[in-house]
């Protein structure tokens, strides 16, 4: 630092006054270094992942290459003369990209893949706001889809807007019903929302396989295959890229960048998040400042489980239409959603970038995408848990504490 | 000087990012002296003893011990020297008898692994008999008093064999009868040649304990004196830099209506038991009732009953005609009660909020703070930024956290932020713990701005000449029932009588 940019660093102190550990630390919540952070982990992560690719013999440049490429984000560097139909009509336009190559296709992959990790994570970001770790994500997903599916596949005369919206209303409210149940009992009875919703998860597992499996409740029309009956195509959500049959994109990415911008003016313009931002970083200073601090606790929980509910909800009316036992058992949405609200640090914009990042890393390291003379897919299905671990991990070691660690010699204490 | 001084710090210069923390620091210490360092929070006094036990390395000047250069690269270093610390904060480990906690990384040992526990207790016993402090080797530190395990942390210092003892602000945490107590040890340690550094910012427990004082301000140091003919106010002239009020300049009170009632009040506490009891008292507009008590005497309880955090069990809490008895914290505000907490980091602030959302604590849910739910920042700001002028906040704009002010500046945020509401009961508890000389006045002057404005002041506090010098009346509790009513003009041995138990106040209070 030049003395130029002391002159300059607020806050100012008086001379001979020494910084305080906490002003140090403060650090952390705003500024450069917390943007900072997650791009080193990332970094950090995607270079231990290189490292296991050349153990197993592979070039770790060739095989990102080839990842990235699978993920779509290389559409947007092909810029050339192209036709493009206009969403919902069939008039044509100049567009700069080619709305039909085949990284056109990824992307819109990625991007649905995107969707759910966005609201799960900030179903995750919003708790953690609160100071409640909602670990039950997975479970309000899950609850949220099977209200959809159920909606979906009964009216099925209804007026379509109508359909879709109470398919997405329901799931929203499922997973805010479903994370409410945690709320109330933290906030009556103080049970760790921690092991309440990781039973609530479990709960929401095991109905889900028996009202889908073989003869529950709400298994399709063809007996043997668990799988639920499709829904109505008035519920489905309006595909606007690419062709529904083969998975285009819905727009429920646009309602997940609708919720990213609720999430932030919640927290940081209205009276609620004011209050949860208060209980989650010093209930007792919260309670002497008149909030109460369980009506907050239960509310941060039920918002919080509503963003996974809306997530399962739009999985299902944006491209899966319908549901089975195994989908179900074998999804961890919820938890991809925990990393990506602890990669963007509980912020709207971060989550929303994170993401980004582990949808774009899910599907490019998919068998779909990946050219399987590179690198194999189902080892690069586990390169993506790896990455995702070392992030959870990494943020979990706060790199920033262990940079003031280092420093601690040469700083006041 | 008579003779050679047994440890010298010569032209330390220490510097952090941004900051002189020590600019040319000469500082020495003679055997069996009491050399006392004072200053405010931030002259430098932590950094320059970190230095000195190892835990920080200057960037230039020298150390010498019985006039050899010593380098002490870390703390190992300064104990291996015979300097020991003691923090402000204790290093004990709570689930751990006195006797493990003081031989911890140096154990008496069986057979080179087990622990002799037998010697361990012997050598402390021996040591605490030697120097006259008085602890049980077998008990656990989490089981024992505050000051007792003060006593630890200095018997752990002499085990390893300390000839020079630093006391970090060691009254901070101590009740006025312990404070006396450890005097007393002081005393014993010097009289038997050990020297010790004592680092304050009380004055009259410098004037008390020490031999000389020398005076840091921002990181400089003023001047090293004999304490033998140093008066308060000179000391504090040296601390602040200019003329300092000590004294709480007010002019008689003119009591108005009463504002708070309490009525036959019983609070139980967190353990189940009746910490407040049949308490009775009445603050009118215009006067400040002081409360004066050992720490843990119901204080707190009888505090949170008023301030709606706590169920009182039985009894009634008036404010200004509304009943408050079972109103929670919002109601308790709504009705006019102001609360300075008597812990800023736990309550009153919340550290990582910025300075503007932390002054919108009581106000954000109402206008012109919010509107249908939504937080009118324009709002806050202007109002943040017009108390952060009004009461003086140095080293923060709105947008600085709260987590990143001195404690005095922490405290002036909570002030404004309280005063600022418009209250009609003001509770003032411990409003100056840990503050300085200088941010001490500006309390005090504003607390006593509250009376003159016709609102009426609760001051709960431990330190008796705070009682004495702010308070219209002086009620003293004791084991949760008030023993006693005393007019300003009592003397700190009657106030201090009446607290621990001794007896009845002239006039019981009704």
């Amino acid at each position: 630092m030049s003395d130029a940019d002391l002159e300059q660093a607020p806050p100012p102190l008086p001379p001979g006054e020494v910084p305080s550990p906490s002003q140090q630390l403060t650090s952390r919540f705003g500024g450069l270094s917390g943007v900072v952070a997650p791009i080193i982990t990332t970094v950090i992560a995607f270079i231990m992942g290189g490292l296991v690719v050349l153990f197993t013999g592979k070039n770790p440049l060739k095989v990102y290459h080839a990842v990235f490429n699978g993920t779509g984000i290389n559409w947007f560097f092909h810029v050339g003369n192209h036709h493009a139909r206009v969403p919902f009509s069939t008039h044509k336009m100049w567009f700069p990209w080619d709305t039909a190559s085949i990284a056109a296709g990824n992307l819109q992959q990625t991007l649905l893949l995107t969707t759910p990790i966005i609201l799960t994570g900030l179903a995750l970001a919003f708790a953690f706001r609160c100071g409640l770790f909602n670990i039950g994500g997975q479970g309000q997903y899950t609850a949220g889809t099977i209200f959809a599916v159920w909606l979906g596949t009964s009216f099925v005369h209804l007026n379509p807007f109508l359909h879709v919206m109470l398919c997405l209303i329901a799931g929203t409210l499922a997973g805010a019903v479903w994370a409410g149940i945690a709320g109330i009992l933290k906030a009556t009875v103080g049970a760790h929302e921690v092991i309440s919703t990781i039973m609530l998860n479990w709960i929401a597992y095991w109905v889900g396989s028996y009202l889908f499996g073989e003869g529950g409740p709400l298994q399709g029309s063809q007996p043997s295959i668990p799988i639920s009956n499709d829904i109505a195509e008035g519920a489905k959500l309006p595909v606007f890229w690419g062709i529904a049959l083969l998975q285009g994109l819905s727009v429920g990415i646009f309602i997940a960048i609708g919720m990213l911008v609720v999430y932030w003016l919640i927290i940081n313009r209205t009276t609620l998040g004011f209050e949860v931002r208060a209980v989650g970083f010093n209930p007792e200073a919260a309670r002497y400042g008149g909030v109460s601090v369980a009506r907050n606790y239960f509310l941060a929980m039920a918002i919080s489980g509503s963003f996974a509910g809306l997530a399962g909800a739009l999985d299902i009316t944006g491209w899966e239409y319908r549901i089975g036992e195994n989908d179900i058992q074998a999804s961890s949405i919820g938890f991809i959603g925990l990393a990506a609200a602890l990669l963007g640090r509980n912020t709207a914009l971060g989550a929303g970038v994170a993401s980004l990042l582990f949808g774009a890393l899910i599907n490019g390291t998919s068998g779909r995408q990946l050219d399987p003379s590179i690198f194999r897919p189902d080892l690069a299905g586990n390169l993506t848990t790896i990455i995702q671990g070392l992030v959870i991990l990494f943020v979990g070691l706060n790199l920033g504490g262990i940079g003031l660690w280092l420093k601690k010699r040469r700083k006041p204490a | 000087m008579a003779d050679a001084p047994l440890l010298e710090l010569r032209a330390i210069t220490k510097r952090f990012p941004g900051v002189l923390a020590n600019d040319d620091v000469n500082f020495d210490l003679r055997r069996g002296e009491v050399h006392a360092l004072l200053g405010e929070n931030g002259a430098g006094k932590s950094t320059l003893m970190n230095i000195l036990y190892g835990l920080y390395t200057p960037d230039s000047g020298e150390i010498l011990l019985d006039g050899k250069h010593i380098d002490l690269g870390s703390t190992k270093a300064a104990i291996e020297h015979g300097i020991g610390m003691v923090h402000q904060h204790f290093m004990l480990i709570p689930v751990m008898t006195v006797a493990e906690n003081i031989v911890l990384a140096t154990e008496p040992r069986h057979m080179g692994v087990l622990l002799d526990y037998d010697a361990a207790r012997k050598r402390v016993r021996e040591l605490s008999e030697r120097y006259g402090l008085a602890v049980d080797p077998d008990s656990r530190i989490d089981r024992i008093t505050v000051g007792q395990q003060q006593r630890v942390e200095i018997l752990k210092a002499l085990y390893r064999g300390a000839e020079i003892l630093i006391l970090d602000e060691p009254t901070a945490v101590l009740t006025p009868q312990e404070a006396q107590e450890l005097f007393e040890i002081i005393r014993s340690l010097k009289s038997q040649g050990k020297s010790i550094i004592f680092i304050s910012h009380k004055l009259n427990e410098v004037l008390d304990i020490a031999d000389r004082i020398t005076t840091l301000r921002r990181g400089v140091v003023v001047d090293t004196i004999p304490a033998e003919g140093a008066t308060e106010e000179s000391l504090a002239r040296m601390m602040v830099g200019r003329e300092v009020l000590l004294r709480v300049d007010k002019h008689a009170s003119t009591p108005g209506a009463p504002l708070l009632q309490v009525e036959d009040l019983s609070v139980i506490d967190d353990r189940g038991l009746e910490a407040v009891r049949d308490v009775s008292f009445e603050v009118r507009g215009g006067e400040i009732v002081g409360l004066a008590g050992v720490d843990a005497n119901g204080q707190s309880e009888l505090i949170d009953a008023i301030a709606g955090l706590r169920n009182p069990a039985a009894g009634r809490v008036v404010v200004d005609g509304h009943d408050l008895t079972h109103a929670n914290a919002k109601e308790a505000l709504e009705a006019g009660v102001g609360h300075i907490p008597e812990d800023r980091h736990r309550r009153g602030l919340i550290l990582p909020f910025s300075l503007t959302e932390n002054i919108a604590l009581h106000g954000y849910r109402t206008p012109p703070n919010s509107r249908n739910g939504f937080l009118n920042l324009g709002t806050m700001l202007s109002r943040a930024r017009r108390l952060l002028k009004e009461f003086d906040v140095r080293g923060g704009q709105p947008s600085t956290p709260a987590g990143a002010l001195s404690g005095g500046n922490q405290q002036k945020v909570v002030l404004a932020r309280e005063i600022d509401g418009d209250p009609k009961v003001l509770i003032a508890a411990q409003p100056t713990r840990g503050l300085d000389v200088g941010a001490i006045e500006f309390v005090h002057r504003r607390l006593v701005e509250q009376r003159d404005a016709g609102r009426a002041v609760f001051l709960v506090s431990l330190e008796l000449e705070e009682v004495l010098s702010l308070s219209d009346r002086i009620l003293v509790i004791y084991e949760g029932r008030i023993v006693g009513e005393f007019p300003p003009t009592a003397t700190e041995e009657e106030l201090g009588f009446a607290m621990t138990g001794g007896k009845r106040g002239e006039e019981a209070a009704a």
